[in-house]
């Protein structure tokens, strides 16, 4: 058990209650405060969201309702609550209430496993890195549920797209994770946030992060991280021009607000595990001495990661639905397997740790740079032929003189 | 006379007393009833696609029972696999026939009456399979099991990594082979792109 | 490690809880007054035409297989990883022929256009 429903349970053994009842209060308590995080953290996050965006269009962004515009999301909630629940004729009602009520529940339950500060973690699983894998399976069939009950042509055509979108990038965002786990050798979240420590002469650093060991992995997951949380440059499907906003067409009121809901938690946390990942978690100066600090480093790194996918938002254009999914298979698969390759080479070969290190490092440095030699070579050439395809040199000889009247 | 009833009452009520049920138990119940249902549903279901769903639902209520028993990356592959991958390809092929949208399909057709006689036959050896099978009246803790050489591990992770070194040493073959199987799957998705084409 | 999944199931039971007494209070607090034309189908301001079907596209059947592939792949890369400091180097040369294979089918896959989305 951890620490917190040790104590917890320790403390209502005290009061005389049998074991198991105990138990079982000390985990509900866990999970009701673990759950309320979830309404309270969108509000701050969307917050966050607008303001960003707007100061990157260089206007104020909500700064009316509370001090600066803090309230905003509240007010928002409440004008939703009281919009009308308007449902489709046709629509089957079990799947089209249920599909947005999945989706937030995937995104809650991921909570479960964050490492806010060593040793707080709600549950730290033996499989904590392949649950969060799993948790996106709920949010792919949600999806689905959402396109196909909301019986309309443009919903299910944009629901297809989506779940193309999600399981073209999970195998990246799956393998990428799949680095810290073959580093540390395990995947215990708690455990692999542990090792991201820097210890010299005995006192932690805490800044032997991974990103700085397998940067290429980083990458390989923050643009994966990207696209199943459906943001810039992968939003394609919440582009209000194509396929008419998506496979929310057909909700309303708090349902589209639960999609909404869904999206920003599952930005923020697929960045909060990134954040463990490769960043370390709550790892920082004197967090050995300070606990608490590390909920303060965690937070810190976690909402500069959410800040990082507003600023990208703001600043990227999208890209077209068949380049997604090239990039996905053509480029990121194939050099996410690579670098596993030469990683699991790497830990074998070399002796020495540092070695290691310096091997998996260079590895990294080097397969990315030939990956960005080759798109930047092949755009190149993409954008001489479309200049030769449509500059005045090729029409000559095919237009016809104007013939007057 | 009064004393020997009292008596007897006392006896029958001690015997026939209802044994306040362990948590594991409770929580079989919560998931095998669901995945029992679910899986009524998927045959019973009117529409294809309330069965899909009800499969989804079975499949993660069995993944639920995996972890009560402790198999955790059982759980979480099943539900990976199962849930991520395959249901969503049957789902797909549901929603891109046409005509099945608003199917009603009737669950029963002409041969109804064989197919009863025939499940009732296998659930009759099933139950007697199960009935009759000597199940262990304590069971071993998994802690007390030695994980060779990663006893220095934590349970739960010594069972994935000792699954992990049988994958390479004791089951390489079939390892290996199973990736090529692999392929030939991919090849075979190949085929049948062409096709539609 | 029991205790554990029981706070997840726990867990569940609020994450469940959440959103759907955020709907249900939606549901309650709203309007309710449905007419033809707001519950039809939306279809940018024109009326439907024909059933709601969509044309079979063998490609997202496609990329569902092959992550399904992958999928499967990745399940098996997993418990190597965790039993991997205790591997010798023969098993890691068999793991590295796997994920080698595999890339072998996606290449596959590639040159033959299935990896093609138009």
């Amino acid at each position: 058990m951890e620490q917190w429903s040790e104590s917890l349970f320790n403390l209502l053994g005290g009061l005389g209650l049998p074991q198991e009842v105990s138990t079982i209060i000390a985990l509900a308590v866990g999970a009701l405060v673990l759950a309320s995080v979830a309404p309270v953290l969108a509000l701050v996050l969307i917050w966050i969201t607008r303001k960003v965006i707007s100061r990157m269009q260089d206007r104020i962004g909500p700064n009316r309702i509370g001090p600066f515009g803090l309230l905003q999301t509240v007010a928002d909630a409440l004008k939703l609550l009281s919009k009308e629940d308007i449902r489709p004729a046709n629509a089957d009602f079990l799947s089209y209430a249920l599909a947005p009520i999945l989706s937030v529940f995937g995104v809650i339950l991921t909570v479960a496993v964050v490492a806010i500060a060593p040793g707080w973690i709600g549950a730290d699983l033996n499989i904590g890195v392949l649950y969060l894998v799993a948790l996106g399976s709920i949010g792919i069939m949600a999806a689905l549920m959402a396109g196909w009950s909301s019986n309309n042509k443009y919903a299910l055509l944009a629901g297809f797209r989506v779940v193309a979108q999600l399981l073209s990038y999970e195998i990246p965002m799956v393998l990428a994770m799949l680095g810290p786990v073959l580093w540390v050798g395990s995947m215990r979240l708690g455990l692999i946030t542990e090792a991201q420590s820097l210890n010299i002469f005995g006192f932690n650093l805490g800044l032997g992060w991974f990103v700085i060991l397998m940067p290429g992995m980083a990458l390989i997951y923050l643009i994966s991280a990207l696209a199943e949380s459906e943001q810039t440059p992968f939003d394609l499907l919440e582009a209000e021009s194509e396929l008419i906003a998506g496979f929310h067409i057909e909700y309303s009121g708090m349902k589209f607000a639960m999609f909404f809901l869904a999206q920003f938690l599952n930005t923020f946390f697929l960045g909060a595990i990134g954040v463990m990942l490769f960043f370390g978690g709550w790892q920082g100066p004197f967090v050995d001495q300070l606990p608490i600090l590390g909920v303060f480093y965690f937070l810190i790194k976690a909402f500069a990661f959410y800040v990082l996918v507003m600023w990208i938002k703001g600043t990227f254009p999208r890209v077209r639905v068949d380049q997604m999914m090239s990039f996905a298979w053509k480029v990121l698969v194939p050099l996410v397997l690579s670098l596993i390759l030469w990683q699991m080479l790497a830990m074998k070969l070399f002796g020495p740790v540092w070695l290691q290190y310096v091997a998996v490092l260079a590895g990294n440095v080097i397969a990315i740079g030939i990956v960005v030699n080759v798109l930047t070579s092949h755009f190149k050439q993409e954008q001489v032929r479309t200049k030769r395809a449509f500059g005045p040199k090729s029409l000559i000889g095919t237009m016809q003189p104007y013939a007057g009247d | 006379m009064i004393e020997q009833l009292n008596q007897l009452i006392e006896q029958l009520l001690i015997q026939t007393a209802p044994t306040v049920p362990s948590i594991q138990q409770v929580v079989f119940v919560m998931l095998a009833i669901p995945a029992a249902v679910a899986a009524l549903m998927v045959v019973l279901a009117r529409n294809l696609f309330h069965s899909a769903l009800a499969l989804v639902g079975t499949l993660f209520a069995v993944a639920g029972i995996y972890a009560l028993l402790e198999a955790e990356f059982l759980a979480v592959s099943q539900i990976l696999v199962y849930v991520g991958a395959i249901s969503t390809l049957i789902t797909f092929a549901i929603m891109l026939t046409r005509g099945m949208m608003y199917g009603a399909t009737s669950p029963l057709n002409r041969q109804a009456g064989t197919a009863i006689m025939i499940m009732g036959l296998l659930f009759a050896v099933l139950s007697g399979l199960v009935a009759s099978m000597p199940w262990p009246e304590n069971l071993v803790a998994l802690e007390t099991f030695s994980w060779g050489i990663f006893s220095n591990r934590i349970t739960g992770e010594a069972i994935i990594a000792s699954l992990g070194q049988k994958f390479l040493t004791t089951y390489l073959v079939p390892f290996e082979l199973m990736a090529v199987l692999l392929l030939v799957a991919l090849a075979g998705a190949i085929l049948l792109a062409r096709d539609r084409q | 490690m029991l205790t554990q999944y029981g706070f997840i199931l726990i867990l569940s039971a609020f994450a469940f809880i959440v959103p759907a007494s955020a709907v249900v209070m939606g549901w309650l607090l709203g309007p309710k007054r449905p007419d033809a034309i707001k519950t039809s189908t939306y279809e940018s301001g024109v009326e439907t035409i024909g059933d709601t079907w969509v044309q079979f596209r063998a490609q997202y059947y496609l990329i569902g297989l092959i992550f399904l592939i992958f999928d499967v792949e990745v399940i098996f890369l997993f418990p190597i990883a965790l039993a991997y400091s205790q591997l010798s180097l023969f098993a890691v040369i068999s793991a590295i022929t796997f994920v080698l294979i595999l890339l072998l089918g996606l290449l596959l896959e590639w040159r033959k256009g299935a990896l093609e989305w138009n």
